[in-house]
């Protein structure tokens, strides 16, 4: 096996021991960073199969956690629990929001693709503080977390932590099996040579709104977990600042395997702990890392464990 | 020679900037012949393919395929109809195998591909056909191969191959011997001559050997205008071409061996 292969085979025993060793040390906060730390990976998982797989530099990503986050939040606000509704809510409206922006920012490219998701995520951000009724910018409180009947209790932390990271194996599966399907080929091929792929005889432009549909509504449901967890939800959550973070997370981890993200929001996540418990203006040196980390690990972590740069 | 027409190009336009790249062109393409475009540099070769392909969109004029108006239709359509093009500079996915280049020229011949869940490197439909193309260009040992690192030959084996593994009707090859050695471009001229007869060719091409040893008929564009459609001794003859461009090149392949039809000399125009 690879030194890749043992990497993330180490970190998948590690995540399904977390909460065992925390009951263990008595702990909780190793569990909530855990818990958030796995919600984010299905984030960054996700914003990798546009980014890294289709070249599609979306700045606006965190507008689906967002979305996912308030599809529980304001049905709970109403008093409606069903977990199932919450979620199916957070995926078609995700699924809807990604396809309508998806027509308008897919017809550009580079830089203006960037600043057309961005803006388009602005929007809901800005949408949702203008919103009185669930909170404005001071957020909304969310009372009780989704219901999924006796089996499943999302208050229990461990039984959140284990439905996330389960979500999360499910995720890296179904992403895994797409980029290597004929779907994945073409979202590929055309991350590698458009002008051929069409004159091949592929609608390309599809196809990538296909995948920027996929891409949205996986984040959406990761947004859903998201809500849960925190219990609070505002629309902080889909600042820009947010989505570049995410992007952060999948150029650090690797954009060239559909695991590299993972390792990215870990060490994005652990470095944002330490650097902040040191030092009160700890953003400058993680800046700085992060500028060097674009200018001289190409490829990211992944890349590194596999020892070959990809593109 | 079936003399029926595949593809007809009528009064096609197209400028930029006020100077015109196509200036008027008319012209028919019929089934199965090999047919040459030349010209000098900046005669509006490539314009004129990118126009048939559908990456450019002329001002005026009608370009019809099989009796079906084609002209504005996107590019990605027209593979569809059974026309494939090659590119003048290698136009491969560089980060991706010899082989997956190939199986998605199939590919996008196969239905749609919004298929998620079956590997497609391991789909038998697709690399079984591929791997045939590959060896038809031989380029099977280079198969497993990421396409990007390979010599410019390989390349435009490659090119080839992801052209011809869709069985087209129509292909529109854009300098196949662009950048090649003698000894290369000599086994390219060799693999098209296999090809001929089998489907029809448009061929826009600056190596005379090529083209007086492929080329049923040849059309002169010079400033996007044709001068001279005709068969290769007509055209060799040809004084207007003679004067506007070929010249002394084409005295050095008066002789070659194999150069299509030796029909009596005539002017045309």
């Amino acid at each position: 096996m690879t030194l890749r292969g043992w990497v993330t085979c180490a970190v998948i025993v590690v995540l399904a021991l977390v909460p065992p060793i925390v009951s263990l040390v008595d702990n909780a906060f190793i569990l909530d960073m855990a818990t958030r730390f796995v919600i984010l990976a299905i984030a960054a998982v996700s914003l990798n199969l546009i980014l890294g797989y289709g070249r599609m530099i979306s700045f606006g990503h965190a507008a689906y956690l967002g979305i996912g986050a308030y599809a529980v939040g304001i049905p709970a606000y109403y008093e409606v629990y069903n977990g199932y509704l919450h979620i199916l809510i957070a995926m078609s409206v995700s699924a809807v929001f990604a396809l309508v922006t998806g027509i308008v920012c897919l017809r550009t490219r580079g830089v203006n693709f960037i600043m057309i998701t961005m803006a388009f995520a602005q929007m809901v951000f800005f949408a949702f503080v203008s919103i009185e009724e669930y909170g404005g910018d001071d957020g909304l409180v969310i009372e009780m977390r989704s219901e999924f009947g006796s089996l499943i209790d999302l208050e229990n932390a461990s039984v959140l932590y284990y439905v996330c990271f389960v979500s999360l194996l499910l995720i890296l599966y179904l992403i895994r099996r797409i980029v290597r399907s004929r779907f994945g080929m073409v979202i590929q091929g055309a991350r590698g040579n458009e002008p051929r792929m069409q004159s091949l005889g592929f609608d390309t432009f599809r196809y990538k709104l296909a995948c920027y549909v996929i891409a949205g509504t996986i984040c959406g449901y990761a947004g859903a977990l998201l809500g849960n967890f925190t219990n609070f939800i505002s629309p902080e959550m889909m600042d820009w600042t947010r989505s570049g973070e995410l992007i952060f997370m999948v150029v650090l981890g690797g954009t060239g395997s559909v695991f590299g993200p993972v390792l990215g929001t870990s060490v994005f996540l652990f470095l944002e702990e330490i650097l902040s418990g040191l030092w009160l203006y700890w953003q400058l040196v993680f800046g700085v890392f992060l500028i060097l980390v674009v200018l001289f690990a190409k490829g990211g972590i992944d890349s590194w464990l596999s020892g070959r740069r990809t593109h | 020679m079936n003399s029926d027409v595949l593809l007809s190009i009528s009064d096609l336009y197209k400028a930029f900037g006020g100077v015109a790249a196509t200036n008027q062109v008319t012209l028919d393409i019929l089934d199965r012949e090999v047919h040459a475009i030349i010209g000098p540099n900046g005669a509006g070769k490539t314009t004129l393919v990118s126009q048939l392909t559908g990456v450019l969109m002329p001002d005026a004029g009608q370009i019809t395929f099989k009796g079906n108006d084609i002209t504005y239709m996107p590019a990605h359509r027209r593979p569809h109809l059974g026309m494939a093009r090659s590119f003048q500079i290698t136009s491969i996915i560089h980060d991706m195998t010899v082989l997956e280049n190939v199986a998605l020229a199939i590919q996008a011949k196969a239905g749609h591909s919004y298929r998620f869940w079956r590997s497609a490197d391991s789909d038998q439909n697709l690399t079984g056909p591929a791997m045939e193309a590959l060896r038809g260009v031989g380029l099977e040992a280079q198969a497993m191969q990421i396409a990007g690192p390979l010599s410019h030959g390989e390349h435009r084996q490659l090119e080839m191959a992801m052209v011809m593994a869709t069985a087209p009707v129509l292909v529109l090859l854009d300098e196949p011997t662009a950048g090649m050695g003698q000894e290369d471009s000599t086994r390219m001229i060799a693999a098209l001559q296999v090809l001929k007869g089998s489907c029809t060719i448009i061929l826009v091409e600056h190596d005379m050997d090529a083209v007086f040893a492929l080329a049923d008929r040849i059309t002169v564009l010079v400033e996007g205008r044709v001068i001279a459609t005709g068969k290769p001794d007509a055209i060799r003859s040809d004084e207007t071409v003679r004067q506007a461009y070929l010249g002394e090149e084409l005295e050095a392949v008066t002789d070659v061996p194999g150069s299509g039809s030796s029909g009596t000399v005539r002017h045309v125009c």
